[in-house]
């Protein structure tokens, strides 16, 4: 089996896809000719020729707004924003049409598209590169958030986003692009979407975590281990849907919770996690479900390894939650 | 729709004999190089070369026109008496609508705006569906899910109105450009008001649109106004149509008034696209003779002068004049006319008020995603609980006492 990184594993997805089935098209600023800035889409265009791999003009709701006419008339766009940050153009196009559509027209039309976006801190971008805009997508209903942490979960979770009925935003958490590297299996295989992965299983505290921040859980709890904090990680993989049983199940075995994102505090998807598990789990919570998230800021660039919710900061809330 | 021959080129001069539009010397640069372009004169006379429609088709778009005419007053009055929440028409513009969309081809896409209930109905949705979207009940094909006005026809291509403006640019030429890429002879029209000119996805639209040389046509229904805001407030350009050079696409203004004129210059935009000639924007010049909508008082912003000119103009009365002088309809045909849709339009609205005024419960949850996730599941559970706890939870009003 091939050992890739986690770009590596997205190119492998897309061209998978792309033969499978010719209906797929990707489009973006740089995708084409260039590869994309990361090199996501290296080799596509000469592939699949430049109707399918379109390098667009210079405006994100331009990119989505044509995605959405394309899923209307039955294509699969993969439309390619060059960084989450640069996404807010094309709002509009996303809350208002994309997440809609089916609803609005009593399910006459859809508008099935994948929306990836390299996403997150960690790499000297400052607030213009490094954002993690999901808690906005999650918000809104129509859409689903996948956010991988490493190269396999990244080629079958983005095989099944394309092959959904509804549009997906998938994050590509690029502090770990190239960092992350596994083994991938060739040719097709799927990862669902709504199915968390309980990477370590453990009886005292769960610890929740997506993306490059997974990386960062898994290494506190390699810490709390050694100090005897036994913890239970699950990467939630897909935001929306979310594996609400796996969560549930996990917290009711250790009756403690944190959770751990990069995104600010306020309204990120900890809060709604942690609302969710106190209406659920109640009666077994052992201590206050906590959060370790970025601060309440824009991204910094000087700051980013103070800002960025490491495993030092995950292991200092698993010590407090575990003798609480 | 049944041709009697090709459109021929558009006029460039204004030699088309127009008495309406202003001597070329007091225009503008703009104005002389994007000529409006018109057929039926005001008295009901017209060039024969240009009549590009037989008399069948000619009849059956005027009944079109005096049938939206008779919905929109209809349909005004049943708002104004509670029985529909919201209406937005297309009085004094139905000559840029019907000429448009009988122009394409049935396979050919149409993304609207939301002024253009014509084209749905044109394009097949039945009377008494549009008629349950109106009341949101349930034979709403959108199962109450939008506010009246916004309803969709697959069937008919016609796709989901949507409030917030020109979104459905760059969405219509994502679909023209689909269908080139799956090599379906297949051309998208999108409808938008002027105001919708100086929105981002009109650039982003026609940018696109330029560059990839797609098969659309972006119809744009210049009324005059975007709710109060006039026409010279939105944009410095002198025309509309002009805005086409800086796309490096092509552009058009066209009487917008005038049945014939708009849909010869449909055609011609039509056999642009098909031939891979790209893009055309069509600037139609018409008036918007009432409100925005049924939520809008447009004595508040806007003098009754300033109307009465454009009452003269009326697309029907223009329609009229030239069929009457062909010899097709009489004074008393056309009164007639009026009192067959008034009573077609009765009858389906007494038909789509006979069904129950909501849909069932379910349907709150049903179409936000292809299955319903654990929350819509969960959540309709909880407000079937909540309405059979408390009767209030389904009834409108504040939920003052028990």
């Amino acid at each position: 089996m091939p050992t890739m990184n986690v770009i590596q594993a997205v190119n492998d997805a897309l061209r998978t896809e792309m033969r499978r089935d010719a209906s797929v098209v990707v489009l973006g600023e740089d995708v084409g000719r260039f590869g994309g800035v990361f090199r996501a889409t290296q080799g596509l265009q000469q592939e699949f020729g430049a109707d399918r791999v379109v390098d667009t003009p210079l405006a994100e709701s331009g990119i989505i707004g044509t995605a959405v006419g394309m899923a209307l008339y039955g294509l699969r766009p993969v439309p390619e924003i060059q960084f989450a940050d640069f996404i807010f153009p094309a709002t509009d196009q996303i809350v208002n049409e994309v997440a809609k559509y089916r609803y609005r027209s009593g399910g006459q039309y859809t508008c099935p598209l994948v929306i990836r976006s390299p996403y997150g801190g960690g790499i000297r971008g400052g607030h213009y590169h490094s954002q993690s805009p999901e808690a906005h997508f999650i918000h809104t209903a129509g859409l689903k958030v996948v956010v991988p942490s490493n190269p396999y979960d990244a080629k079958g979770l983005l095989i099944a986003a394309i092959r959904d009925p509804d549009p997906v935003l998938f994050f590509e958490p690029k502090r770990v692009y190239r960092a992350a590297k596994g083994e991938v299996p060739e040719g097709e295989y799927t990862v669902p979407l709504g199915k968390a992965r309980i990477t370590r299983e453990g009886s005292q505290v769960t610890l929740l975590a997506w993306g490059a921040i997974w990386h960062e859980a898994d290494q506190a709890a390699t810490e709390a281990e050694a100090e005897g904090i036994d913890c239970e990680v699950l990467d939630l993989r897909s935001l929306q849907p979310l594996d609400i049983e796996a969560v549930e199940a996990s917290v009711k075995k250790t009756g403690r919770a944190v959770i751990a994102h990069e995104a600010p505090r306020t309204c990120g998807f900890g809060a709604e996690l942690s609302a969710l598990i106190q209406e659920r789990c109640f009666l077994h919570l052992e201590a206050p479900v906590t959060r370790v998230t970025g601060f309440d800021t824009p991204f910094p660039y000087t700051l980013e390894m103070e800002y960025l919710p490491r495993a030092p900061r995950i292991l200092q809330a698993l010590r407090k939650v575990a003798r609480f | 729709m049944r041709r009697e021959h090709d459109v021929g080129q558009a006029r460039r001069s204004g030699a088309n004999g127009h008495a309406r539009a202003a001597p070329p010397e007091a225009q503008g640069r703009f104005e002389r190089e994007y000529p409006l372009y018109s057929v039926i004169r005001e008295d009901g006379s017209a060039d024969p070369g240009e009549v590009s429609l037989g008399d069948q088709d000619l009849l059956r778009l005027h009944r079109w026109m005096v049938f939206e005419r008779q919905l929109d007053e209809r349909m005004i009055t049943l708002q104004r008496q509670g029985r529909i929440g919201f209406y937005i028409g297309s009085v004094g513009e139905e000559a840029t609508v019907f000429g448009s969309a009988a122009a394409l081809e049935d396979h050919d896409w149409i993304l609207p705006c939301y002024r253009e209930h014509g084209a749905a109905l044109l394009r097949g949705m039945p009377l008494v569906t549009f008629m349950c979207d109106l009341l949101g009940n349930a034979g709403d094909a959108m199962k109450g899910h939008q506010m009246p006005c916004h309803e969709a026809w697959r069937p008919g291509h016609f796709t989901s109105i949507s409030a917030p403006i020109a979104t459905e640019i760059p969405q219509a030429v994502g679909a023209a450009w689909a269908a080139r890429i799956k090599g379906d002879d297949m051309v998208a029209l999108t409808y938008f008001g002027e105001g919708a000119t100086s929105a981002n996805d009109f650039h982003t639209g026609l940018n696109f649109a330029g560059v990839q040389k797609v098969p659309v046509i972006f119809v744009c229904r210049n009324n005059g106004w975007a709710i109060s805001v006039p026409r010279e407030r939105q944009t410095a350009s002198e025309t509309i149509a002009q805005k086409a050079l800086a796309y490096g696409i092509h552009g058009e203004r066209v009487d917008g008034n005038d049945l014939l004129a708009v849909y010869n210059a449909t055609r011609r935009a039509r056999a642009r696209a098909a031939a891979g000639e790209g893009p055309t924007l069509l600037e139609c010049v018409t008036y918007r003779l009432e409100g925005h909508s049924s939520s809008d008082d447009p004595r508040v912003y806007r003098p009754a002068a300033l109307v009465e000119p454009w009452r003269k103009k009326d697309p029907l009365r223009r329609m009229h004049a030239f069929l009457e002088r062909r010899g097709l309809i009489s004074a008393a045909d056309e009164k007639r006319l009026v009192e067959e849709v008034k009573g077609e339009i009765l009858r389906a609205l007494e038909e789509a008020e006979a069904l129950p005024p909501k849909p069932p419960l379910e349907t709150l949850f049903e179409g936000v995603y292809a299955e319903p996730l654990w929350q819509q599941r969960e959540q309709l559970e909880e407000l079937r609980q909540a309405a059979a706890d408390d009767a209030r939870v389904t009834l409108p009003g504040p939920a003052t006492k028990g």
